[in-house]
């Protein structure tokens, strides 16, 4: 049975080029985020100040965003607040085309790729002009971001100088990465001159003090932030926090979980537009307007669940999928979604529904890497289950429509949302549902199995007995297992006969 | 967009009381949350500059021990390596010891201040400028970091657009953290409208995880550390 994801991961294992390139990077991360926390102690104390003030935040999250309003409005900004993708892109153009921009300058931001900006903007004639040397190589490749710190680490730079020798043919230098990363420069340097609207993401935003908080390395997001006249900012709502001071301990579990680096080389703190006509000299720079847009696109839907809350912790690190088993191997494309990895698995089924994602569930040994590396402790293992649980109860019951009773539905966002880009995907083919249906089955039986230790004693004296039968079947049956493995074999006499025979009490 | 507002904020509401919340904590204050103990290294002085020092070399920036003669100092670095600008703020805490102490001669960089919105000057700062020169409020030892407010007299844009940012920044300056630092000096009571931290030059990792200096921010920082009575006090 091949389900879409499957046929995606099947994919993406036959790239040995990408699988290599992904490999040799997570290896690289994994390496720095151990040398970044030496000392054990130090990093379970952050971790649980890092958990307790994210809980917090999502306690307490409709009056922060209230305060984070009330301060950012004081301070001059605007703020929007946007249900789902089609809201949000709304007002971003509105907001672009009201000052005549045929452009935007755009830092990283992934809620942006959420909402499929970039299409939207292009679909209504204006250029989003990615800034971050990742960004704009896969946006010259014309693909998605195979991770959500390192978008294009999915390519090599034989690859990239390709790219870049066919989109600037009058600029040649070769495969050499600091004059690959000079190009970039000498290519934005007039973007950021001339563009007059500018849009990023936001790591946090503070409702203390209506501040929006932006890491980077490049200078390309202090460029869209700060050059144009106006500049944008789009963030999901869980992305507040109570206090100033919570950033200290969020900043430094951030980047030293997501690259080991001690500190990004910015960090920026934006808490308003360029300020004149007040008491003090006019500022003299920065932008003559912020906006700030809220978007939730399911998020509160999760928000309603006490377990799956935890979703929203994140502070996306990429710690989970740097270290994941299945993301090494398949990559961020092999996800389809535009959050991949662990982080991916628990969030996008919720996101989009079970019925559309519920398989991402399935994409995890259940090792328990991404919740040991979890910055902020989110046991990603624990709600991969509860969703595969929701997935097979929802599914395998005859003819459930879309609007499945299970809390997880409920999640998904209200059936009114425009045309996001989520919705563009098919409805589950029957394949799928067959599958979901045939494993909640299969679980139910093995559950039944288990319940009673003599049904448990029969049933495996009798496998035993007919070992060599029972071979076959698994061998046939286990086909997609045993592919690319040596089907496991039943021994002649189980353990449990095997001790009892040798005098060991088996109770 | 009140509806979105209104239908986020009742979801969220009507949520709350289910969820954990519940128990935990009635109803929030402004300003309320989980007490974080302050982040603070005991070390002792000399120890902290050593450590700003190695942190911020660690990423490229360069550290510059500097007395009195400072500006004497910056023109000779920046001439050395074929600077042929600098823009400066006439205002800013330095700019006048700047101008003082800068020295008159062939190979000296012109020193060209920076005034005006940066609508009337924004090709000048993007095209003609080969280094900036702020000051910064301070130094963080932990990660090596200079912590801006940018103000009127040296806008956001000065530390950024030239290839070369020249910093100078008091020994005194330095603390152990920029937790005890918003602390003790309460930032939140009242952000300015951009603060920075800044560490290092420009760089990117996008290409094979290896380290290029220079993307869209400085490709060179040198800050120029002055100890207690060397320096020349703020205007």
């Amino acid at each position: 049975m091949t389900t879409e994801f499957r046929e995606r991961a099947r994919r993406a294992l036959g790239r040995d080029r990408v699988r290599a390139n992904i490999r040799r990077a997570m290896d690289g991360l994994v390496l720095k985020r151990l040398a970044a926390f030496p000392d054990r102690e130090e990093l379970e104390r952050l971790r649980d100040q890092g958990q307790a003030i994210r809980d917090h935040a999502l306690a307490h999250l409709p009056d922060l965003l209230e305060q984070l309003e009330a301060r950012c409005s004081a301070n001059g900004m605007r703020v929007h607040w946007a249900e789902d993708a089609a809201e949000a892109n709304a007002i971003i153009l509105g907001i672009v085309q009201s000052h005549g921009a045929g452009a935007v300058l755009k830092g990283k931001s992934m809620v942006s790729e959420e909402i499929g900006l970039n299409a939207h903007l292009l679909r209504h004639g204006i250029e989003p002009i990615e800034t971050d040397l990742g960004e704009l190589i896969i946006q010259l490749a014309g693909e998605e971001p195979s991770h959500i710190v390192a978008p294009a680490v999915h390519k090599d730079r034989r690859e990239i100088a390709e790219l870049f020798r066919v989109h600037y043919p009058q600029e040649s230098c070769g495969e050499d990465i600091e004059r690959l990363t000079a190009l970039a420069r000498r290519v934005m340097r007039e973007r950021f001159h001339d563009t007059r609207v500018g849009l990023s993401g936001v790591n946090f935003a503070v409702a203390e003090t209506g501040t929006l908080c932006l890491i980077e390395n490049e200078g390309n997001g202090r460029m869209s932030t700060t050059a144009p006249d106006v500049h944008i900012a789009v963030t999901g709502i869980e992305k507040v926090i109570a206090r100033l001071e919570h950033l200290a301990p969020l900043l430094t579990l951030l980047t030293r979980s997501a690259t080991g680096q001690p500190v990004t080389t910015y960090v920026n703190m934006i808490s308003g537009p360029r300020r004149t006509g007040g008491d003090g000299p006019d500022e003299r720079d920065g932008p003559r307007e912020v906006h700030l847009v809220l978007l939730d696109n399911g998020r509160s839907g999760i928000h309603a669940d006490p377990e799956l809350r935890a979703t929203l912790r994140c502070i996306r690190c990429g710690a989970c999928m740097n270290h994941c088993p299945v993301y090494t191997r398949i990559g961020g494309h092999g996800y389809g979604t535009v959050y991949p990895g662990p982080l991916g698995a628990i969030l996008e089924p919720q996101l989009q529904g079970l019925h559309r994602r519920g398989e991402l569930a399935q994409a995890s040994s259940l090792c328990g890497a991404c919740a040991e590396v979890c910055p902020v402790r989110i046991p990603i293992p624990r709600l991969l289950n509860r969703l595969r649980y929701e997935h097979a109860q929802g599914r395998s019951a005859p003819a459930v429509g879309d609007a499945s009773p299970t809390a997880v539905s409920a999640g998904a966002p209200p059936p009114a949302t425009g045309p996001s880009a989520r919705s563009r995907d098919r409805a589950p083919p029957r394949r799928a549902r067959m599958r979901v249906a045939l494993q909640a089955g299969i679980w139910r039986l093995w559950a039944q199995v288990h319940a009673s230790p003599a049904r448990y004693r029969r049933l495996t004296s009798l496998a035993a007995r007919l070992h060599r039968l029972a071979d076959i079947v698994i061998a046939r049956t286990a086909v997609p297992w045993t592919r690319t493995r040596t089907p496991p074999r039943l021994a002649a006499e189980s353990l449990h006969a095997l001790a009892r025979r040798e005098g060991y009490c088996d109770e | 967009m009140s509806d979105a507002r209104t239908a986020i904020l009742e979801r969220l509401r009507a949520s709350g009381g289910a969820a954990a919340g519940a128990q935990l904590e009635p109803k929030p204050e402004p300003g309320s949350g989980p007490t974080v103990p302050v982040r603070r290294f005991d070390r002792s002085h000399p120890q902290l500059v050593e450590r700003f020092c190695g942190m911020l070399e660690a990423v490229r920036g360069e550290v510059y021990p500097v007395g009195a003669d400072w500006p004497a100092v910056l023109a000779r670095l920046l001439g050395e390596s074929g600077v042929e600008t600098l823009r400066y703020g006439p205002d800013g805490p330095f700019g006048a010891a700047l101008a003082d102490g800068w020295p008159a001669s062939e190979s000296t960089p012109a020193l060209v201040p920076h005034l005006g919105p940066v609508e009337d000057c924004r090709d000048a700062l993007f095209a003609e400028t080969d280094a900036g020169f702020t000051g910064c409020l301070a130094g963080v030892a932990e990660t090596g970091s200079l912590v801006l407010w940018p103000s009127p007299a040296e806008p956001r844009l000065l530390s950024l657009v030239p290839p070369v940012h020249c910093v100078l920044l008091d020994s005194a300056r330095i603390v152990p953290t920029l937790h005890g630092l918003m602390a003790d000096e309460q930032w939140h009571r009242a952000m300015p409208t951009n603060a920075l931290l800044i560490t290092g030059p420009s760089k990117s990792a996008d290409i094979e995880q290896t380290l290029a200096y220079g993307v869209h921010g400085p490709a060179r920082l040198i800050v120029l550390l002055a100890h207690g009575d060397n320096l020349i006090a703020p205007a």
